[in-house]
């Protein structure tokens, strides 16, 4: 396996330019019903995209070249409302223990399922407010005692300093706001916050649809990422927004191949995996149907049937989960 | 201090890795881009993950559990969330045959 700077760097370009493009329209239009695509266009591509460029740059796995990554990581961090340094351990937990309760900082589907607040993601409120109060938390140079856990010690400053540079950005942002509307601008002179930091709101229902799907409904405390992952497949504009983590099993099984070598992956190993969801769709019937039984049966998850040829899942292995240390 | 016969040279591809145990402990043993080889400890310094699973670039090592990154020369941590450095040794290639002194 080889990886290359190729395949991100032209992402990486397309997506620069078509938040200056979408942007720009939606500037250009305003006061008109024509802005409308535009806001939405670019919500999309700030308030969810970010979302996979946070994910694969913090694996480090999107580019060759360990700058790009940091420079895409912190860029991505910002626009998603994570604290750089926090969401990286939280997220290496992820994968050391993967839905494990109790261990994993990073399920979404906590029981019981409260179906109003799931519906409310997707305008991106209640994270928005739950992550704002986190950032001005670490800012004001206070870490919570899970994230004392999973984060080193010495790693603590860092994580007050990027806290106070995201604070430092909002601020501004909201200060421009209000010297705009002290200046007569109206409606325009919401155009930062739509700009910067809004779209987390308005444009972050297409990061919630698919990461949703991800380990919903799914088993808890198991290690087979057969189990308590799911891959889907999806269409193409999904997966570019998404750098194909739609793929979700093989990436937890291969966390370190990049994004564009998980189709090929896939491809290579899929008669050893459950059978894929064959659409969003057909994600969704399936997500649902197990989380409202959830709701019923707090125990129950479901099950992934393994193919016949694949290696068979043998529970009394998975019985009990180890000690870990912390980080 | 012995000098310990680890493996032949020619059974690690340059820009790679290979695992090796001995006396109970793991080892990772790279054949560098410059035609060298090193010796690391074999084990991720953040959650003890096997490293010859990982994908060797240029002169670093990455787990293939978190990412992490070292550099095999030096053992020197690179990438979150590798914070410690692993323990390197000095090798030496005698007659195609790797060897790895060990303390």
């Amino acid at each position: 396996m080889r990886r290359r700077d190729g395949p991100a760097v032209r992402d990486t370009l397309i997506w620069i330019a078509l938040h200056i493009v979408f942007a720009a329209g939606g500037i250009y239009f305003w006061g008109s019903w024509l802005a409308v695509p535009f806001w939405l266009a670019y919500g999309v591509l700030y308030g969810s995209a970010c979302d996979s460029r946070w994910h694969e740059c913090g694996h480090g796995t999107a580019f060759r070249t360990r700058w790009m990554n940091d420079v895409v990581y912190h860029i991505a961090s910002f626009q998603v409302l994570r604290n750089p340094v926090n969401w990286r351990w939280s997220h290496a937990r992820h994968h050391t223990d993967t839905v494990i309760v109790g261990r994993d900082p990073e399920i979404i589907w906590m029981h019981p399922v409260k179906l109003g607040l799931k519906a409310l993601a997707y305008v991106g409120i209640v994270d928005v407010w739950q992550s704002s109060r986190v950032l001005l938390r670490n800012a004001a140079g206070r870490l919570s005692p899970d994230e004392r856990d999973y984060i080193p010690e010495s790693e603590w400053p860092k994580a007050v300093f990027w806290a106070r540079v995201h604070v430092a950005i909002y601020a501004a942002v909201a200060l421009s706001v209000l010297v705009l509307l002290a200046s007569g601008m109206g409606w325009r002179s919401y155009i930062p916050a739509l700009l910067i930091g809004g779209p987390r709101i308005y444009g972050c229902w297409h990061m919630v649809m698919t990461g949703l799907l991800q380990h919903g409904g799914l088993a808890e405390d198991v290690l087979d990422h057969r189990l308590n992952s799911r891959t889907v497949y999806m269409n193409p504009v999904t997966r570019w927004l998404y750098w194909n983590m739609n793929y979700h099993i093989e990436h937890h099984m291969f966390p370190m191949v990049p994004y564009y070598s998980l189709p090929r992956l896939h491809e290579l190993i899929k008669h050893d995996l459950p059978p894929p969801n064959t659409s969003i769709l057909d994600g969704y019937r399936e997500l649902f149907a197990a989380v409202l039984r959830q709701r019923r049966e707090p125990g129950y998850a479901l099950k992934k049937e393994l193919p016949p040829t694949a290696k068979p899942y043998r529970p009394h292995l998975h019985a009990d989960i180890p000690e870990r240390t912390n980080a | 201090m012995p000098w310990i016969d680890a493996c032949g040279a020619d059974e690690i591809d340059r820009e790679d890795v290979l695992g090796w145990d001995h006396g109970g402990r793991a080892f990772a043993i790279y054949h560098g881009v410059d035609g060298r080889f090193y010796c690391t400890d074999g084990l991720c310094s953040h959650e003890q993950v096997r490293l010859e699973e990982g994908l060797v670039m240029d002169f670093e090592i990455e787990c293939p559990r978190h990412n992490g990154l070292f550099d095999y020369r030096t053992g020197a941590a690179l990438r979150a969330p590798a914070c410690d450095a692993l323990a390197t040794y000095p090798v030496k290639v005698e007659e195609g045959r790797v060897q790895v002194l060990i303390e």
